[in-house]
């Protein structure tokens, strides 16, 4: 028998509002253990929660990007369970009348183009943190994570493989990312993924009894999961035994998933309106100004430098990988530079200064200008190409000013004729043999002179007019 | 001078002209608790000392006074936290819990200028109608020391009743704070829900919780309102609106005003002299020119269970943070989390609080939600309706309070379900979010208080205390005084 494997998705994504979502301590991650808190966050009796209206904001506008019916009169909901990380014993959450419902998210793979249907987007606050001390057995509970504000994020069960998977968690994380919402930084758990999976004979229009699976902490685990979890089932159902409905962990290490609790122990969470705050109404007027304000995103951006700048699609991924490079991009053309010029200074030079340096593209100083200024001084003659990347390294780390640091350092392109003639002639008197070598059909030793040549020059003279002026000498002197 | 027979607005007074120091008056609250609460145990935590170095402070400060109650001694509920200062709920599980943060109500008073005596005992979280389910032992009621004071806000009633002190602030859920007054014989006033900031008041039931002031009379009520009322961002439920100076706006005049007679409150199960009493005061107000207005009210059969589904179901997640895990009192012997929380709370609560924790946790479960909750929600809704209806005909609504005086202590405990039923003309109120006034208007052949309730509609609690300070200026119950007190 052939299987067909169902998978839906609940994604949680903290927001990265500079606020937490019920009280104005800082979202901030790691800092010392429980500094980043308050009455309200850590659940003090008496404390009320007041709503942050950044991350209603923030969490409308990914509703929008992900093609959502935003709910006018929205309420949250108490998830009420009892464990040490959850001050209040409760999460407020939505449950009855989520923020988002009905998105739609089309995803490419290399099987084609499908489109993933979103469920529900809610907001909630996150829990603490318990941090197990194997030394003293004692486990300890941090809350600076409590109440940071999360949107999560539910399709319907429309992935069949993992490939279809990634794909719009890639999509998803980069619209998330340009709309400036949240950093999806999985390794930071500001992007975690639960993914609910079944099996099916292949043709059956019913479900199979689904799993959960929690811990899931990459990209990579997920699909070596689904890999896992679907085979598992298969296994099951072809031996005649039957999948129990239970929520398992994946173990990393072991490469497995293993059971955490079945249905039969599942909690009855008892929602019920939260009382502490009042219903959210949302008008036409400012779900039309967020809608104005939606930035272009990635994919928009791709077919735009395509169009407009006719840049290949390779270049256009690789700038439009992140929103910062985008905008860098933007930037530089807006100064005059070229669009493939500045596609392969930001693939050449940015992306491996950032990459040798460890940096993100927002962490980034250097602006367009000075770059812009760099590679004019280029097309105007005035440095080669090998000085230019010098100075870019050079000024990178702190935005430096490109014509001072060329005249400090005297890195002007040598395109006096006589200058490189005297140097030509200098080096065939100290190469005899090359340059014989050279008459007798080694083209080799030609690109050994040259390079003698540009280092007579300190490297700084015209690579065009060397190659000319010691062709010009070599031949003479035949 | 005897300072414990003025008014907090007369001491008010007295304090700006120099004719007392705030010193004084805190000693002398302090000497009459030192003398009575040993009987009375209306207080949990007496904060003397702070009090005294407070009221040294406040002197320099007289001439700059920004309230009429600048100076005067007053205490609080232990339900509302005070920064640094035990905050118990008057129950185990909070331990010696000291709040972090002050409630917005505690900073308005002291920005108002008022000297806290400390914490008024009540009923465990403010569950009960007598405040014998408190951790710390039932308070007296200063008119009979075997009768209950009324709840929950029994001690903020007594100690004010006993003059030991000018005015306190209690909390008000389904009418524990017009109850007590009534079975103590003083004004108090449950104000329209959102106009006084919840921040720093320890739930019972978000959606019906309401602090307000227990008072000699109206004027004082007044007086505290104008401190305490107002919209507080770090509430989402306090609502923006012009609330105006509601001291300045008592003229005791009622001419023109409807007071609204609803037949059902007068029906089967009202004691005789109660009825009489509260009847009378409509004579009161009529001959003061208002109109009287027989209407009928015909949910009353529903408030009492609609209440109890509501604010049980609401209290079991307002108290699951009471874990053991991180302040409060933590039960020793456990073997793991699990069982922590299990002797902790079964140890830390008392049985009126579990019961309704219980009760509420099974009213929210999966399969009964909709049967019980959801259609409690709903029946809250047709309550409001009922007084809308009724507001479109009267400006105000007279009703009994309870329907008997103050219970001996034990006679309640033992019939919870009847002890429910006393709260039948209180909690609709509280569910439709009304303004609701509290005033002593006679007393029964025990002598002991009978109260009169006034219900107004949204933001009217300028008319209720006017009305209140209509019948004050013609009667005398409220100047009458406990026969064991002191005051007077």
């Amino acid at each position: 028998m052939t299987w067909e494997t169902v998978i839906g998705l609940e994604t949680h994504v903290e927001l990265a509002t500079r606020t937490k979502i019920f009280c104005s301590c800082t979202t901030a991650f790691g800092g010392d253990p429980n500094t980043h808190c308050c009455p309200v966050c850590t659940g003090m009796p008496g404390a009320l929660p007041v709503l942050n209206k950044a991350v209603l904001e923030y969490a409308v506008k990914a509703g929008l990007a992900l093609n959502c019916q935003i709910t006018r009169y929205s309420k949250f909901d108490r998830k009420n369970y009892f464990y040490p990380d959850l001050p209040k014993a409760y999460q407020i959450s939505q449950l009855y009348l989520p923020l988002c419902r009905n998105g739609k998210v089309p995803i490419h793979t290399q099987t084609g183009n499908k489109t993933i249907r979103i469920h529900e987007i809610h907001m909630e606050e996150d829990a603490g943190k318990l941090v197990h001390d194997p030394w003293i057995d004692q486990t300890r509970a941090d809350y600076n994570r409590c109440g940071v504000p999360l949107i999560e994020i539910v399709t319907e069960p429309d992935f069949r493989t993992a490939d279809q998977v990634i794909a719009y968690l890639e999509k998803l994380k980069e619209t998330l990312q340009y709309l400036g919402v949240s950093d999806c930084k999985m390794q930071e758990g500001s992007l975690r993924c639960d993914v609910n999976l079944s099996v099916r004979p292949m043709g059956s229009t019913e479900f199979g009894t689904r799993t959960e699976m929690k811990n899931l902490s990459s990209f990579k685990a997920i699909a070596r999961a689904i890999h896992y979890e679907a085979k598992r089932q298969i296994e099951l159902l072809e031996e005649g035994k039957r999948v129990v409905q239970e929520t398992r962990r994946w173990d990393e290490n072991k490469d497995a998933t293993f059971a955490m609790r079945s249905k039969e122990n599942a909690q009855d969470y008892r929602y019920f309106p939260e009382p502490d705050i009042p219903p959210i109404e949302l008008s036409e007027e400012y779900l039309d100004s967020l809608r104005a304000a939606q930035p272009e995103l990635a994919e928009e951006k791709r077919a735009r430098y395509q169009t407009q700048y006719g840049l290949p699609a390779y270049d256009c991924r690789m700038i439009t990988s992140d929103r910062v490079l985008a905008g860098f991009f933007e930037g530089l053309v807006e100064l005059g530079t070229p669009a493939k010029q500045a596609a392969n200074w930001i693939m050449g030079e940015v992306l491996g200064a950032l990459s040798v340096k460890g940096m993100e593209p927002k962490d980034m100083r250097l602006t367009p200008g000075t770059l812009s200024r760099l590679i004019v001084l280029v097309a105007e003659g005035k440095l080669n190409r090998n000085t230019a990347v010098k100075v870019f390294e050079a000024v990178f780390n702190d935005d430096g000013d490109v014509d001072q640091y060329v005249k400090d350092h005297g890195l002007e392109q040598v395109s006096d004729a006589g200058l490189v003639e005297e140097a030509v002639a200098r080096v065939l008197a100290a190469n005899p043999q090359s340059a014989a070598d050279f008459k007798g059909g080694k083209e080799k030793a030609f690109g050994f002179l040259v390079g003698q040549t540009m280092r007579e020059l300190k490297g700084k003279a015209d690579p065009k007019l060397v190659n000319a002026l010691l062709r010009k000498a070599l031949s003479q002197e035949g | 001078m005897e300072l414990r027979a003025l008014t907090a607005l007369e001491l008010g007074a007295a304090i700006q002209k120099g004719e007392v120091s705030v010193a004084e008056a805190t000693q002398a609250a302090l000497d009459a608790i030192g003398e009575q609460d040993g009987t009375l145990n209306s207080f949990i935590t007496v904060t003397g000392e702070r009090a005294l170095e407070r009221a040294e402070r406040l002197q320099k400060g007289v001439k700059d006074a920004a309230s009429p109650l600048y100076g005067v001694p007053m205490a609080l509920k232990d339900n509302i936290c005070t920064k640094g200062v035990k905050t118990s709920c008057a129950s185990k599980i909070l331990g010696d819990f000291k709040p972090p943060y002050d409630a917005t109500v505690v900073e308005k008073l002291a920005a108002a200028g008022a000297v806290s005596l400390g914490k008024l005992n009540m009923d465990e979280f403010a569950m009960g109608s007598t405040s014998e389910t408190s951790y710390y032992g039932p308070t007296r009621n200063p008119w009979d020391l075997d009768r209950a004071p009324g709840g929950s806000s029994g001690g903020a009633a007594a100690a004010v009743a006993a003059g030991l002190g000018w005015y306190a602030i209690g909390s008000d859920t389904g009418g524990s704070i017009r109850q007590p007054a009534a079975y103590c014989g003083i004004t108090g006033m449950k104000p329209t829900y959102g106009t006084v900031s919840r921040y720093g008041l320890i739930a019972y039931a978000s959606s019906l919780d309401q602090m307000g002031p227990l008072c000699r009379d109206a004027a004082d009520c007044a007086a505290v309102l104008d401190v305490l009322q107002g919209r507080d961002r770090r509430d989402s439920t306090s609502l923006e609106g012009d609330y105006g100076h509601l001291l300045a706006s008592l003229t005791g005049d009622m001419r023109g005003m409807r007071i609204g007679i609803p037949s059902e409150c007068f029906a089967d199960g009202l004691d005789d002299e109660v009825r009489r009493s509260v009847l009378a005061v409509a004579d009161v107000l009529k001959r003061r020119g208002a109109q009287l207005v027989e209407l009928s009210f015909p949910v009353m059969e529903y408030v009492v269970p609609t209440y109890y589904i509501i604010a049980a179901a609401e209290a079991s997640s307002n108290l699951s943070r009471f874990d053991g895990v991180k302040y409060g009192w933590r039960a020793e012997g456990y073997e793991d989390l699990t069982d922590l929380y299990h002797r902790t709370r079964t140890q830390g609560f008392g049985l009126e609080v579990k019961r309704r924790i219980l009760l509420g946790t099974f009213v929210l479960s999966a399969g009964y939600y909709d049967a019980y909750y959801k259609k409690a929600l709903q029946v809250k809704a047709v309550i409001k309706n009922a007084f809308d209806q009724a507001f479109t005909c009267c400006d105000m609504l007279l009703t009994p309070v309870s329907p008997t005086t103050a219970p001996r202590i034990g006679e309640s405990l033992s019939d919870p379900l009847n002890m429910y039923l006393g709260d039948i003309y209180t909690v609709s109120v509280n569910l439709a979010g009304l303004p609701g006034l509290s005033m002593p208007c006679g007393f029964d052949s025990k002598g002991l208080p009978i109260g009169a309730q006034l219900i107004g509609p949204h933001f009217g609690e300028g008319r209720l205390l006017n009305a209140a300070h209509a019948f004050q200026r013609d009667t005398d119950y409220h100047k009458r005084t406990p026969k064991g007190g002191k005051r007077a």
